[in-house]
């Protein structure tokens, strides 16, 4: 196909097709940096949390009236708690992962260190390990005598009674691996203060942050051996068969309410629904791209085809002329689409420099990182086949015009 | 003689009614799209306090004495700063902000006790933000001082605990303790929930949550600390603290705000932070290097980033959007008109001036920029349908915007107008001889 006749038809329509050109370079360069934020988002949305969401429940209630003694109403609730047919295991946690609010503590390696050295979540309460099903990689699990009451522990800070104060933890593999590169991490020494050391009891393959909103630090978790009494803060978190869950919480609030029937439950749900929740903007989101996606690339289709039915109605006499000259229909229908092909190349070169651009935008702003190189060539597959799409029924039209529209004088 | 030529657009617009429908199409879903965001954008970054913002002033300084040295001070005081600050009336108005929640027991039978938000705050909070009241008013300041058992509730609250009747005077049961309520709030509801915003920069961009309600429950803080001790916020702590005790806990756990009526007072107010600091740190209290700041509130909104990242970015997709629309139309329009140069000069060898021509092209584009944003309009009220369904807090005060939807309007309007200018001047410039010949 020869392209010198088309871009000297092109160059008498210069600035219809110069709109053209801009249109699906924007499309092309808002498709390219759409899909990518999608991608991102589906990714983030898919962040493991560590623990067996499907089998997991959480309560959270506030009493009304404060218990004599809290650690006593604690032990209380979770026995009524095991004993709720279904239930395989209970525990009572400071927090539970993507939660969203959360408990967090410097570490240090060096007790006189400045500067801490990261920051890191901190989880409260016995059982966590079992009941959360996160699995243990080194090392061994909080053992009962590892635990410390909150209270004794801040009184045992505030006088400087350092044995008195938890003296282990558990952490996670990744938060091992950023403080000790390729080394072995059991028996190491984690400052919380200057005065509080913990040793590295055991690590856990994976237990996500209640605050996960940046991937990087989303494992920097640890888990100290601090026991705590009732407070509406807290969570009872349940494990049990993932069929069993309605039935479980339904059961678990009622026992709840019969230790007190005057307590308020504040949180009552599964962990699909914690999960949920922390991510619900990130779902609508990615559905909002996908949405803006496809209009645009109707918008532009739609554009294309309008353009070519009054270019094709525009040029009737000079294809009938062509036609009865010699060429064929496959010569009049190739002429637009290649017509077509070279608009949406042009379109799609600028687009990519474009998609560069707004993606070097959206770094500095939302810190996004860089457009990796994949997604350019999809939006420009996406252009040149909506292209093709697009100009085929005019392409067609224009084809079917007869040779004897030449002879005709209007 | 423009009835005239609207007819000659309508009828030109009927003859291709599928193109005609793609432009108006293709202009209405551009509006629709960007309107909508601009609406949420434009109403989460508006200012919550009109008129008043530009005197309102957040004061911080570093109180804590960790071996960790931040680089910003922390986003809120501790109790013993705030206090002092607030003591020393040294500004025509301040009030300390904590937050929490507290134990709501109502009276009548059969209401289960429910957990309300609580703002703990001192008598200035309400002229400072001129907060609306249906009933009664604030408590005063020496009630405040003496832990009078005294609340302010909101009209929720007040709807809920006594069907929305005048309740001054009456009593509620609030975490055990009886106290009386001396003034119900009118509707209020600030964008964002500017009173209380530490930590809004550090939630990578999920902000929505500060466009919730607003508060409950307001306690004087001393009363709040009485009857409701332990179960106050706090922002973050440098040591581990004792929950029972605010007061004395290593905790920013307060946000203090002033009130400075002139740049002169700013500059005073300022100074004395300063000063104040600076004496803290002689007597032992505070050990950090002096890191003291004061911002206006909405510098302080800047600086919290507290517009959701998620708006800006479909904020900056709708315009986007809108621009794709555009020259879609446009070129669809100059093609259109590009292609009547016989009709043009069917007229112009009738005797209409370039003039007419000219003006009759802009009726039939002004005709459809005005069609497509008319669809604007209908997919604009859809789209913030579809926003008010959306689980985020903001979402009860998604409203259209008349001023900024007329904006658009416009842009669609002038953008059609543009388009037809240029085919009808150069339609109108060429001798209707030369184009009766093409015919």
């Amino acid at each position: 196909m020869d392209i010198l006749p088309i871009l000297s038809t092109l160059r008498r329509h210069k600035l219809t097709a110069w709109l053209l050109i801009l249109e699906i370079a924007l499309t092309c360069a808002i498709v390219c940096n759409a899909v990518f934020l999608i991608g991102q988002r589906l990714q983030r949305m898919d962040m493991p949390s560590g623990v067996a969401e499907h089998e997991l429940l959480q309560i959270q209630v506030a009493d009304v009236v404060q218990p004599a003694n809290p650690y006593a109403r604690v032990q209380e609730d979770l026995a009524v708690l095991r004993q709720v047919p279904g239930v395989q295991s209970v525990a009572f946690s400071n927090q539970v992962p993507f939660g969203a609010s959360s408990s967090n503590g410097n570490v240090l390696l060096d007790p006189d260190q400045p500067q801490r050295t990261l920051n890191a979540t901190t989880y409260f309460g016995e059982n966590l390990v079992a009941t959360m099903g996160t699995r243990l990689v080194a090392g061994r699990d909080l053992q009962p005598d590892d635990f410390v009451d909150v209270d004794t522990a801040l009184k045992a800070l505030r006088t400087g009674d350092s044995k008195s104060l938890p003296h282990v933890t558990l952490i996670t593999r990744t938060l091992a691996e950023r403080l000790w590169p390729g080394q072995n991490p059991l028996g190491r020494l984690i400052y919380l203060t200057p005065t509080v050391g913990l040793r590295v009891a055991g690590v856990v393959a994976s237990l996500v942050r209640p605050n996960a909103y940046d991937a990087a630090t989303a494992q920097y978790t640890m888990v100290i051996p601090l026991r705590m009494g009732a407070d509406k803060g807290m969570s009872y978190v349940i494990r049990t068969r993932p069929q069993d869950r309605a039935r479980v919480l339904a059961a678990s609030l009622a026992a709840l309410k019969k230790v007190d029937p005057q307590r308020v439950v504040t949180t009552r749900r599964s962990f699909d629904e914690v999960r949920r929740r922390f991510f619900r903007d990130d779902r609508a989101m990615a559905g909002m791209l996908v949405g803006v996606i496809a209009a645009l690339l109707i918008v532009t289709a739609l554009g294309i085809v309008g353009l070519a039915s009054f270019w094709v109605a525009q040029r009737r006499r000079t294809i009938g002329v062509r036609r009865a000259l010699g060429a064929t229909r496959g010569d009049i229908l190739h002429y637009f689409q290649t017509e077509n092909f070279l608009l949406a190349t042009f379109g799609i070169v600028l687009g990519m420099v474009l998609a560069y651009g707004i993606n070097l935008f959206l770094m500095t702003h939302y810190e996004l990182p860089r457009l990796p190189a994949i997604y350019f060539p999809v939006g420009a597959i996406a252009l040149w086949l909506i292209g093709q799409l697009a100009v085929l029924g005019p392409a067609l039209r224009a084809a079917a015009v007869p040779p004897v529209v030449a002879t005709r004088s209007v | 003689m423009l009835g005239y030529y609207l007819d000659l657009a309508l009828r030109s617009l009927k003859r291709n009614k599928v193109l005609t429908a793609l432009m108006v199409l293709a202009i209405a879903v551009g509006i629709g799209a960007s309107m909508t965001t601009l609406t949420v954008m434009q109403l989460l970054s508006g200012d919550p306090l009109p008129g008043r913002s530009a005197h309102i002033y957040y004061p911080q300084l570093d109180p804590e004495t960790g071996a960790d040295v931040r680089k910003a001070p922390p986003d809120m005081l501790d109790y013993i700063t705030a206090h002092d600050l607030w003591q020393s009336g040294k500004a025509d108005r301040q009030a300390m902000v904590m937050d929490g929640t507290i134990k709501v027991q109502p009276e009548l039978a059969g209401q289960v006790p429910f957990m309300a938000t609580l703002v703990g705050t001192t008598s200035d909070f309400f002229p400072m933000f001129g907060v609306p009241f249906r009933y009664g008013g604030s408590w005063t300041a020496a009630d405040g001082a003496a832990a009078a058992r005294q609340v302010v509730i909101s009209d929720v609250l007040n709807q809920r605990l006594f069907g929305g009747a005048n309740s001054v005077g009456r009593t509620i049961v609030l975490n055990g303790a009886s106290v009386q309520v001396v003034g119900v709030l009118d509707h209020w509801r600030p964008r964002p929930r500017f009173y209380l915003l530490a930590g809004a920069r550090n939630s990578g961009g999920d902000t929505s949550f500060y466009y919730g309600k607003s508060h409950d429950v307001f306690l004087p803080v001393s009363t709040g600390l009485d009857i409701n001790a332990g179960n106050f916020g706090w922002y973050t702590c440098w040591a581990k603290p004792d929950r029972m005790d605010l007061q004395h806990a290593p905790c920013e756990s307060v946000a203090l705000w002033v009130q400075l009526d002139t740049p002169a007072k700013a500059a005073a107010y300022r100074r004395y932070l300063d000063a104040y600091d600076a004496q803290q740190r002689e007597l032992g209290r505070l050990t950090h290097p002096a890191n003291t700041r004061m911002m206006s509130l909405q510098a302080w909104l800047a600086y919290q980033n507290v517009v959701p990242g998620d708006v800006k970015l479909q904020t900056w997709l709708a315009f986007g959007f809108l621009l794709v629309c555009l020259f879609n139309t446009v070129g669809l329009l100059l093609a259109k008109f590009l292609r009547r140069g016989g009709e043009i000069g069917v007229r112009r060898a009738l005797g209409a001036t370039r003039h007419a021509i000219f003006i009759q092209c802009l009726t039939e584009a002004g005709v459809i920029g005005l069609l497509g944003g008319i669809g604007g309009l209908l997919l604009t009220l859809l789209g913030l349908a579809l926003v008010r369904r959306q689980p985020v807090e903001y979402a009860d005060i998604v409203a259209l915007n008349v001023p900024m939807f007329l904006f658009t309007l416009m842009l669609a309007v002038v953008a059609a107008l543009l388009a037809g200018a240029l085919p009808a001047l150069r339609a109108s410039r060429i001798p209707p001889a030369l184009q009766l010949k093409t015919l």
